[in-house]
């Protein structure tokens, strides 16, 4: 039994013995025989409605982290997908009023779309709708001929004759020319869409009813974003997709100065009438594990509700979002999230001020704006980017690291100095290998341009590293 | 009651020895490292005259202690003895009354040969045998993987909960040879002592028989009351040396390690332990037959073991595979700072593995050359030699590695990089690369333009590595951290005179 099997079988009893423990911490809920947790609700889904008055489950299922016949998500490695595990989500969601899935062609290394076909065509067309995008990322496939393939592909893989949602992909983003050119984010769209006639070629499958409604999603440069709001009537936009929760509502560009703040995002799409996707509602799974002095301050005003029910109910607030994306692993996290939407409860005043106060101290930490999309992977010289950034976060937002006064080392100090140090040491160690930590980065830049946050990945690890130096050289 | 406090000793003597041998963590070594700078063979190789005289006229006092008690090798071999002894019980094979003959030939002889192999310089030969270091390997080629992998099963449970108390250790297979040679001595050793106690203490091991010469002029020994004694033998059955002769009433006192189990042992109280003054005699010897016992140890020293070898872990998809690092071949060997030069090293280490041990950055490891076979050396393909660390400097206990201030560690120079164009990234990937050049502890490495005449103030300039020979101290940390694989592209040579 290797290690991780070790630590899975461990895991499960901690999962029993953390159920036995809610059951005996929540007296407030409404006990039946004694169980805290209650049947998860089917018809308490809370549902919006899109430009043509279809009903949409506020919770989406996102099909970008499928679990493997090994228990990671499918994002993660190579591992087969478990298609059977797939399919008992998949049929659990639709009955308990969940509509929309959501997929891509590269997600799960390419093989989302086939295992959400597999799992959706056992069901009725009527009960499902579909999303999928337009990821024509690579110069590669700018041609007008590579991105049709993609687009029929979809159809194809998804075993479907319409889609109800399609969007242009990651739009924003800088990209490489064939040649190595830098594009920014406009250049970059247009070659993806304009150049090749596909967005012409998109609006008249949407007239042809191949797509019911045609959109796009948003990472990056909001010059493109504006742009792409300003040909809305040319184009007629049915939906877009965009990065919101409670941190970037108001603090998105301080937290990384390239970002776009998700008010003004929704705002823009509001005043125009056009219904947002919300995707990153936990900040790439940030907002599901706070700090203990804010997880308090959460439970305190709601003691049986998840850390990450709060994200989701903010992401859900306005009510100008449609559905909000969530790429569910585990049958825990579904039922989690089912339970915060059946049915969708909105945030009072007070419970927005305390997510505005925790969103402000959050966002004053200055963590890596890192959502763990994993595009910058694999790096070629082995590193794990987003594990490096997690650990280095998660250290900092919990007031861990070590600053240059515990450094000087004040006799007293010495003993926090030491504990902080050896749970830095430790925990690194522990959720990154040794050779994939920043001291292995080269600065060969390869990822840069595939960072749709325009982390400058290599300045921080070697910044990462430098404090690691610091902090086991310190004696 | 001296027996108890023999055993006490030896309790604790030999479990913070084995601990120290065991613990990667470097917390042991501040309180116990003084029990291994006090063991006899290294005092000598370190030329501790203090310890040696002390050992030496405690003898001349008590007789073998030092036997009992400080020789963890000796203490192991009682732990088998005593389930041996049962067993013979049981089966109604009990030892003679009359003890047995003491071989005394061989025993000089194994000393004389021991001795000239040490003074030809050829070491590695004799500290085969060498008590201490013997021990070492033992506890650091069989005990410390196992005392790692429980460590690494409660560092998991630890990581479930959120602990720090344990952090898990690479366990990996430093040398087959050495590991072979350990596993031998621990089978014939374990062997020999469930079959018949301090066998290898009176016939094979040096140390054993400069203290058994000693302890025969001991002051105070165990002594048989002739008037009281039945000659029942009780005494000389349950003899771990075998050295009572019951019948003849006597004592062989270069034996005798003064266990004292025998005083307790005679119904009659006809042994006690008491002074009697220079100059008693020795048992009256008498010849036996040794090829018995000679036919054993040669045929348990073939039973070689094929111990279980680490395997680590593999690392999932989603990342770029990782070949592991292969060690390039050094022309000079790389000694750890303080060691002054690769002679001295060479002469004074009895490749006890305690620095082996203790190394925390996978850097120290037994040799498999033949001139210094089972001696560290270091290599950096796991990790290197930290500015801040001096664990194996803090341990040695026979001076091959002499005592280095933090401070200082970085003025040593044991060695050279050099660099290997063709396996350098930037040739082969075209791609920048600075790791050498920003790991270096001392700023030996200098980038110049990978074409001559480039601006080399241009960001897009490709640049190599060059090294300033001058500031170059050989710590490996551009070895280790450069992502060529499975050669880096900047290796470290040895010097043979360390310079500071």
């Amino acid at each position: 039994m290797n290690r991780r099997d070790f630590l899975k079988s461990l895991g499960l009893g901690a999962v029993a013995t953390a159920a036995v423990a809610a059951g005996c911490s929540s007296p407030n809920e409404t006990q039946t025989e004694g169980v805290a947790l209650g049947e998860v609700p089917t018809d308490k889904m809370t549902y919006r409605e899109d430009q043509h008055g279809q009903k949409v489950s506020l919770l989406g299922y996102g099909c970008m982290r499928f679990p493997t016949i090994e228990g990671t998500s499918g994002r993660e490695n190579d591992n087969e997908l478990d298609q059977e595990k797939i399919n008992e989500l998949v049929d659990y969601a639709i009955a308990h009023g969940v509509t929309l899935f959501d997929t891509a062609p590269p997600y799960c290394k390419g093989r989302s779309e086939e295992a959400v076909g597999k799992a959706l065509s056992r069901h009725d067309r009527s009960e499902y709708l579909i999303s999928s995008k337009c990821s024509n990322f690579a110069a590669t496939m700018w041609s007008r001929e590579a991105t049709l393939e993609l687009y029929h592909n979809t159809f194809a893989k998804l075993k479907v004759d319409y889609l109800d949602y399609y969007m242009l992909h990651g739009i924003g983003m800088p990209s490489k020319d064939l040649d190595g050119t830098q594009l920014t984010g406009m250049e970059a769209f247009k070659k993806r869409y304009i150049d090749n006639g596909i967005l012409d070629f998109l609006v008249e499958e949407r007239a042809a009813g191949r797509i019911k409604n045609l959109g796009f999603s948003y990472h990056g440069d909001v010059e493109v974003f504006d742009y792409l709001l300003s040909q809305h009537d040319k184009y007629k936009w049915n939906h877009v997709l965009i990065q919101h929760n409670y941190v970037d509502w108001h603090h998105a560009k301080q937290m990384n100065e390239r970002n776009t703040n998700s008010e003004y995002l929704y705002t823009e799409l509001e005043s125009r009438g056009i219904p947002a996707f919300v995707m990153e509602p936990l900040l790439g799974g940030q907002l599901a594990q706070l700090n203990e002095h804010s997880t308090a301050e959460l439970k305190a005003l709601n003691p049986s509700g998840s850390v990450a029910s709060w994200a989701f109910r903010f992401a859900g607030n306005q009510p100008g979002i449609l559905t909000v994306l969530s790429g569910m692993t585990y049958m825990e996290h579904l039922q989690d999230n089912l339970r915060t939407y059946s049915p969708h409860v909105p945030l009072s005043q007070q419970e927005l001020d305390l997510l505005e106060k925790i969103a402000n101290e959050y966002a004053s930490f200055s963590l890596v704006p890192c959502t763990e999309c994993k595009y910058c992977m694999p790096c070629p010289y082995g590193l794990d980017i987003p594990s490096v950034f997690k650990h280095y976060n998660t250290c900092l937002n919990e007031g861990k690291l070590i600053n240059d006064d515990d450094l000087l080392m004040v006799d007293g100090d010495k003993k926090k100095f030491r504990k902080l140090r050896r749970e830095f040491l430790v925990g690194y160690d522990r959720s990154v290998p040794k050779l994939r930590q920043a001291n292995h980065c080269i600065g060969c830049n390869k990822c840069l341009a595939h960072c749709p946050q325009g982390i400058p990945i290599p300045d921080k690890m070697k910044e990462i590293e430098q404090y690691v130096e610091k902090i086991k050289t310190s004696f | 009651m001296l027996k108890r406090i023999r055993i006490i000793l030896a309790f604790f003597c030999f479990t913070a020895i084995t601990l120290m041998f065991l613990d990667f963590t470097g917390t042991l070594h501040h309180y116990f490292e003084w029990l291994a700078h006090i063991q006899l063979l290294p005092a000598v190789m370190a030329g501790n005259i203090v310890v040696v005289a002390v050992v030496l006229l405690l003898t001349l006092l008590f007789g073998r202690w030092y036997c009992s008690i400080l020789c963890p090798m000796g203490v192991m071999q009682d732990l088998f003895y005593k389930p041996g002894l049962r067993h013979r019980n049981k089966k109604k094979v009990r030892q003679s009354a009359e003890g047995t003959k003491p071989m005394n030939k061989l025993r000089i002889a194994v000393l004389a040969v021991f001795v000239i192999l040490l003074v030809a310089g050829v070491n590695a030969v004799a500290l085969l045998i060498a008590p201490y270091s013997a021990y070492g390997r033992i506890a650091s080629n069989i005990f410390q993987p196992v005392y790692l992998w429980v460590n690494n099963l409660l560092a998991g449970v630890a990581e479930h909960y959120g602990s720090y108390a344990f952090y898990s250790a690479d366990v990996w297979l430093k040398s087959g040879l050495t590991l072979a040679v350990a596993a031998v001595t621990f089978v014939v050793v374990g062997f020999l002592a469930w079959r018949g106690g301090r066998t290898w203490c009176n016939t094979i091991c040096p140390v054993g028989t400069v203290l058994g010469f000693v302890s025969k002029y001991a002051l105070f020994k165990p002594v048989i009351d002739h008037s009281k004694c039945l000659s029942c033998g009780k005494c000389a059955k349950a003899c771990k040396a075998s050295c009572i002769n019951a019948k003849e009433k006597q004592i062989d006192y270069s034996r005798c390690v003064g266990c004292m189990d025998c005083i307790g042992d005679c119904k009659q109280g006809a042994v006690s332990y008491q002074f009697v003054g220079l100059g008693k005699k020795a048992a009256k010897e008498v010849a036996t037959d040794t090829t018995r016992r000679q036919v054993i140890i040669a045929g348990a020293a073939v039973a070689a073991s094929s111990a279980v070898m680490a395997q680590e872990k593999e690392i999932d998809g989603g990342l770029a595979a990782i070949e592991d690092k292969k060690i390039p071949t050094r022309k000079t060997p790389i000694k750890p700072a303080g060691s002054t030069s690769v002679k001295s090293f060479t002469n004074h280490c009895t490749a006890c593995q305690l620095c082996v041990s203790a190394c925390p950055n996978g850097v120290l490891r037994p040799s498999g050359d033949f001139g210094t076979f089972m001696q560290p050396e270091m290599s950096y393909e796991r990790g290197y030699c930290r500015p801040e660390c001096t664990a194996c400097a803090d341990v040695c206990p026979a001076g091959a590695i002499k005592h280095i201030a933090k401070e200082e560690k970085v003025q040593y120079k044991i060695g050279l990089a050099l660099y290997v164009a063709d396996n350098c990234v930037v040739n082969r990937d075209n791609v920048k690369c600075d790791s050498c050049f920003r790991h270096c502890p001392t700023g030996a490495i200098v980038m110049v333009p990978k074409t001559a005449g480039e601006d080399p103030d241009l960001p897009m300039t490709l640049k190599v590595p060059t090294i300033d020979e001058t500031r170059c101290i050989g710590c490996g940390a551009c070895e280790n951290l450069c992502p060529a694989r499975p050669f880096s592209a900047i290796y470290v040579e040895g010097r043979e005179d360390h310079l500071v």
